[in-house]
């Protein structure tokens, strides 16, 4: 990490305007981290209202099942408001409050980030307002108004192609427009540093947490720790801890759509190339003039067109390795375990399981492989009927 | 002395920005020849871009327009080439980073270079990320053209000592867009500039009326004008070439009321 980049990805590609808030940000973020009071606040909050540790779950029928090595799943599905994105949140809610900010606004796809990000504001009293594509606030109504009633306003976004990425671009303008009493709640390990280091930083306790769990379990690292990237928050969360512990793989699963060979699809390392845009240099799907190309995934949390600067890096560096898993797979595996293992996977989390139903029969039964099961499917309960063809009232 | 120097001299500058394309390549040249006739002294030509997060609606619709027309970066250089045969105005291109970085930034820069294109203004390269086009733009004489914002304070000095051209000073928080009133202290961002430079400083975010045009440069240099010029190309659209060449004549006279 020099000057905010992961080699020649990240950096600060962002207007004038917001740049001395990023310098403040920065400044106030290099402070908190160190200082005890504030990590003590901190744990005590992942802790006792998070509901951290969460589990490591030996998934003795899957294991059996497929065969191979030993599954575990990390489940983060069990923190409160059902997934990781509440390690970040509230991480940035905390800093946002330390730093006399009185109002913190934040993006959306599917809702759970706004989610995560209203439950903190509640909490901390902090005023939010939430920005979400508007076919996002047609498809995840019920979102919007779990949102709404946890206090925040919802802003739907009307701009572009009303979906995640056009949700970063007017929380980015909203920000320039009033940066004195707000902070900006970035839900992934993407845009302008120090967003990709801070919010790492935030979910690593993911991480953390395998290593002593498995160390426990079964004495030993994980040979593999697969999770799904979209921007890439619960990924890095995950690996970050075992980077330099070179014998564990690393695979992170990208959303494949309807096929890496269609137009349909969020595959950013396998289709994209490098870019600039929402402040940082790193992958994004887009056309010869660089123009950002619409992308589609069945899951709203990983359809978005770029991809964390670590994980450009990671990826280039050959640590981890970057696999397309399509729609179909991902509705396969939702289903699998949800009759499996009597646990209903978040769409986006089932990018993951799908690929670790690939390759677990493959490897012996001393292996073992570590899912990271970001999030819980109940969210996605009424779009897989949708899917799948079945009449459901919601 | 380069055109964009020279077109601070011994007056004001009206800088004006049109989306390149919006509503079409051929009204975008018509509009050109048509405004430098009416007294603009530099233009701002914007790649449309399908994710302009420092642009207002008007700009965005427009981006939107020109982007559903199909233009393109080479759409435009080939423009900016033919133009270049009747008039002498500098012309720089506003343009988000990627539209540079996708072409390839020396080769955008050298396209620049042939077409005659002055030099390029890019809303999101902040000082700290310049030397992500510096070494194309020196490379073939392409001014690259920094922003100070009000929010800059300490940073306009450091801002200010690498800039070449003029400086562009955003008025006022948010994006691009029209305003009523400009609240902002642009005395205090210049004199700050004027601490370390005598570049030449315009003022651009808000302006839409001959007056605010008026007000703005008489405490700086010039007056940068988008928005309202964009929303009378969205409204008009190929017929715009008469009421812009009216708007852009009023500010003029308006401006020229102040002495340098």
């Amino acid at each position: 990490m020099k000057n905010g980049k992961f080699g020649e990805y990240g950096g600060q590609y962002v207007a004038e305007t917001v740049m001395s808030s990023l310098k403040e940000l920065e400044k106030a973020y290099e402070h908190y981290k160190n200082d005890a009071a504030f990590k003590a606040e901190l744990k005590d909050l992942l802790d006792n209202y998070a509901g951290r540790p969460s589990g490591l779950y030996y998934a003795a029928k899957m294991t059996a099942d497929l065969g191979g090595a030993k599954i575990y799943l990390k489940r983060e599905d069990l923190n409160h408001t059902g997934s990781h994105k509440i390690n970040n949140v509230l991480g940035q809610a905390l800093l946002a409050k330390k730093m006399g900010k009185a109002r913190v606004i934040a993006e959306t796809g599917a809702g759970q980030h706004g989610v995560a990000s209203a439950t903190a504001a509640a909490l901390l009293g902090l005023k939010c307002e939430v920005f979400m594509g508007k076919e996002d606030t047609e498809r995840q109504a019920l979102n919007v108004f779990r949102m709404e009633m946890l206090g925040a306003k919802v802003h739907p976004v009307t701009s572009g192609t009303m979906t995640l990425k056009d949700a970063v671009n007017e929380t980015l303008r909203e920000w320039a427009s009033r940066l004195d009493d707000t902070h900006y709640i970035v839900g992934s390990v993407v845009g302008p540093h120090p967003f990709p280091v801070m919010v790492r930083d935030f979910q690593k306790i993911i991480g953390e947490e395998i290593k002593a769990q498995m160390l426990e379990a079964e004495g030993k690292l994980p040979d593999v720790v697969i999770a799904c990237v979209g921007g890439g928050s619960n990924a890095i969360g995950a690996f970050y801890d075992f980077i330099e512990d070179k014998e564990v793989r690393l695979i992170a699963c990208e959303a494949a759509g309807h096929g890496v060979d269609t137009p349909k699809h969020a595959a950013t390392m396998t289709n994209g190339t490098v870019g600039i845009l929402h402040g940082m240099k790193t992958y994004f799907c887009q056309d010869v003039y660089g123009q950002i190309t619409p992308v589609h995934s069945i899951s709203a949390g990983l359809d978005y067109p770029g991809i964390g600067p670590e994980h450009a890096y990671l990826s280039d560096t050959h640590r981890a390795e970057y696999v397309p898993v399509t729609d179909d797979e991902a509705v396969e595996a939702f289903n699998y375990l949800s009759r499996t293992e009597g646990i209903i996977p978040a769409i986006e989390s089932a990018h993951a399981i799908a690929y670790a139903r690939k390759i677990a029969g493959a490897l012996g039964a001393d292996k073992t492989i570590v899912i990271n099961l970001s999030g819980r499917g109940d969210k996605d309960v009424a779009s897989i009927a949708r899917y799948m063809g079945v009449k459901i009232d919601e | 002395m380069n055109r964009i120097a020279e077109a601070f001299k011994g007056k004001k500058a009206l800088i004006a920005f049109l989306m390149g394309g919006d509503p079409d390549i051929c009204t975008t040249e018509k509009l050109i020849i048509a405004m430098a006739e009416a007294g603009v002294d530099i233009f701002e030509i914007g790649i449309p871009f399908s994710d302009p997060a420092a642009d207002g609606p008007v700009i965005q619709a427009a981006s939107v327009r020109a982007l559903e027309k199909g233009c393109t970066a080479d759409d435009l250089l080939n423009m900016v080439q033919r133009v270049r045969e009747k008039i002498s105005t500098p012309i720089v291109f506003l343009t988000y980073a990627n539209s540079i970085f996708a072409y390839g930034k020396e080769r955008f820069m050298e396209r620049c270079r042939d077409c005659g294109v002055d030099g390029v203004v890019v809303p999101d390269i902040p000082h700290e990320e310049r030397g992500e086009l510096s070494d194309a733009c020196e490379k073939f004489g392409i001014t690259q053209i920094a922003l100070v914002a009000p929010t800059s304070e300490e940073r306009v000095e450091k801002i200010a000592r690498n800039a070449e051209g003029f400086i562009y000073c955003v008025s006022t928080l948010g994006v691009t867009g029209i305003r009523d009133e400009i609240r902002t202290n642009i005395t205090a961002t210049i004199s700050k500039v004027r601490n370390v430079s005598q570049i030449p400083c315009a003022v651009g975010f808000g302006i839409s009326t001959p007056e605010q045009a008026r007000d703005m440069a008489s405490v700086s240099d010039g007056a940068i004008i988008g928005s309202a010029i964009v929303k009378i190309i969205g409204e008009y659209g190929a017929e715009s070439v008469e009421p812009v060449r009216q708007y852009i004549s009023r500010v003029r006279s308006e401006m020229d009321v102040i002495q340098k």
